[in-house]
């Protein structure tokens, strides 16, 4: 299981799951992404119950350094995403792992 | 902006779907999300971000309380890397001065 899920996953669930046309399941995804990110760029929190919260925090400046040369450079004031799983998620995680390594022995 | 704001704004798009519709493509996005964490897998939405799992392994911890020592168990946890469009979208409106946090 190393691949990685993308867009084109998602978008087959919604076609096979929810009878979405191809076009409009790859839209589906485009724009449910895109509404995610229009709210934080707004500045708005976004709360998805039973999956996580996506918070900005804005981080003030600090003095870095390049880790190659030492050099001194400072690191602007910036704001950042941060993601929180549910606990539901958390749960659903923990237990399929705890199930597979009961399964391994 | 919560679930539902979300699956309002996603009907709006669509309004040859039906409420419901959208309603259930929120779910499974999510869902297929969570799934695919659970099973082990990166999920990775270019522009976005990316979802993985970080090991925590089992450490000997302290009750704070009563100073016990326990054992606290091997976990995975969810881990949200933004992809750099949400970076620099984000970090913009700060810089520009446009929209400050609610």
């Amino acid at each position: 299981m190393t691949e990685s899920v993308t867009k084109a996953e998602l978008a087959d669930v919604l076609f096979e799951r929810l009878g979405l046309n191809k076009r409009e399941a790859k839209d589906m995804v485009d724009c449910f992404f895109e509404e995610v990110r229009e709210a934080l760029e707004r500045g708005d929190d976004v709360k998805l119950s039973g999956f996580g919260m996506f918070n900005l925090r804005t981080k003030s400046p600090r003095p870095g350094r390049n880790p190659k040369t030492g050099e001194e450079i400072p690191i602007t004031a910036r704001r950042v995403v941060t993601f929180h799983a549910s606990n539901k998620l958390k749960a659903q995680i923990d237990s399929a792992y705890a199930e597979r390594d009961h399964a391994n022995g | 902006m919560t679930r539902s704001t979300l699956i309002a704004r996603l009907t709006e798009r669509f309004p040859h779907l039906m409420g419901r519709d959208t309603e259930i493509a929120v779910r499974l996005i999510l869902e297929a999300v969570g799934d695919a964490l659970a099973q082990g897998s990166r999920v990775e939405v270019r522009g976005f971000g990316s979802f993985a799992l970080s090991h925590r392994p089992p450490r000997v911890g302290r009750n704070p309380k009563s100073g016990e020592q326990v054992t606290v168990p091997a976990k995975h946890v969810p881990h949200f890397k933004p992809g750099k469009e949400l970076r620099e979208r984000v970090d913009a409106q700060l810089t520009n001065g446009i929209a400050p946090l609610k």
